[in-house]
């Protein structure tokens, strides 16, 4: 048992991790017919808490609770493989990433996320408001007005081999790579980087 | 975008990418299932590394193959996975004929789309990954949840001025 949790502790290789992920959409199909997306969850989300009589949030988000509980699952499946299966190795970032950051002023690169930014000491100055407030609207906004995210329209939409889910995909592609290596560089010096 | 009638009518508006076409309803612990694939879904997520906001920079400085991997097979695996059902007319365990959402093209594709990869550029997250990085002991990405979910209403409540 001590060997098998040793051998599952490592890193998990792409071909081992992208096809776990494309049989959640079977998965979900043949379970309940269900069709796999992760961002409808904020919606629904939402629905419940702040509907506010808006038509958009304004429908029976009780029949889409699977949604919410998927979305449970994966920040459980987030506890047990931090907690239980944790790789005692540190993370190995590619080099070329790694001098890239360091001219954008990271200097941390010994954890899965750069603890300069990921810390509850920079929430709320203008590294967070960056990183966490103007990033996660852009992200929730983004998703819904592109009808979905990496899940509902990269894996579900193009695995049932539909173009609008190829055309959102490659916008937010498109939308990763500017930021990237455009906007990120002047923002991070913007709030102090 | 589905354009799917949803038989029970219960979204409104049907620019839902993951609409419940299920017409038997789920109830207590057959809901559990939804929660154990999610479970498994996480601790890919994060085993992988796919919560690693290193990882996306990486990816988006093509500087590692690891992401393009991730979601290059895991619609190679989608693709076979529904053929399958496909071919085979495989069904729901409901006995329900399997229903795959028809996504219709609408400008918001592109507009909307470039504007969430903006975000998953900064935050190194789309929406999955969020609830995994949360779970797994990155406390602060509540407040990116909490932001997303702004956005998300933000969307909703002036929906009709946003061309779609």
């Amino acid at each position: 048992m001590n060997q098998f949790i040793g051998w599952i502790s490592q890193s998990w290789p792409w071909y081992v991790a992208g096809p776990m992920i494309g049989l959640t959409v079977p998965a979900l199909l043949i379970l309940g017919n269900k069709a796999f997306g992760i961002s409808s969850s904020l919606r629904h989300i939402c629905a419940a808490c702040i509907p506010a009589g808006i038509p958009f949030f304004t429908y029976d988000w009780k029949k889409e609770i699977w949604n919410l509980l998927f979305v449970l699952g994966t920040a459980v499946g987030g506890f047990i493989a931090m907690n239980f299966l944790a790789n005692p190795e540190t993370i190995v970032i590619a080099d070329a990433t790694q001098e890239d950051l360091k001219a954008l002023g990271l200097t941390n690169f010994s954890d899965l996320m750069p603890l300069e930014i990921f810390n509850w000491d920079i929430a709320f100055t203008g590294k967070g408001i960056l990183f966490f407030v103007i990033g996660g609207f852009l992200v929730g906004f983004g998703t819904r007005y592109a009808g979905g995210c990496t899940s509902g329209h990269a894996i579900m939409g193009i695995s049932s081999l539909q173009w609008p889910s190829l055309v959102a995909t490659i916008f937010f592609m498109v939308g990763g790579f500017f930021m990237t290596h455009v906007l990120l560089a002047p923002l991070m010096r913007l709030v102090g980087f | 975008m589905s354009n799917t009638t949803d038989k029970m009518g219960s979204i409104a508006d049907p620019n839902c990418v993951a609409p419940n076409s299920s017409t038997t309803k789920d109830r207590g612990l057959a809901l559990l299932k939804y929660v154990l694939i999610g479970t498994v879904f996480g601790i890919v997520f994060v085993k992988a590394e796919i919560i690693s906001w290193f990882r996306i920079q990486e990816m988006f400085r093509l500087q590692s193959f690891h992401m393009f991997g991730v979601i290059g097979s895991a619609i190679v695996t989608g693709i076979i996975s529904i053929q399958l059902i496909k071919r085979f007319n495989i069904k729901s365990i409901q006995g329900e004929a399997i229903v795959i959402p028809t996504k219709e093209f609408k400008i918001g594709q592109v507009i909307g789309g470039f504007i969430f990869g903006l975000g998953w550029a900064i935050t190194g997250a789309c929406p999955g990954p969020l609830f995994a990085q949360i779970g797994s002991g990155y406390t602060v990405v509540l407040v990116t949840l909490v932001a997303a979910l702004a956005g998300t209403w933000v969307y909703g409540r002036f929906e009709k001025y946003f061309p779609n």
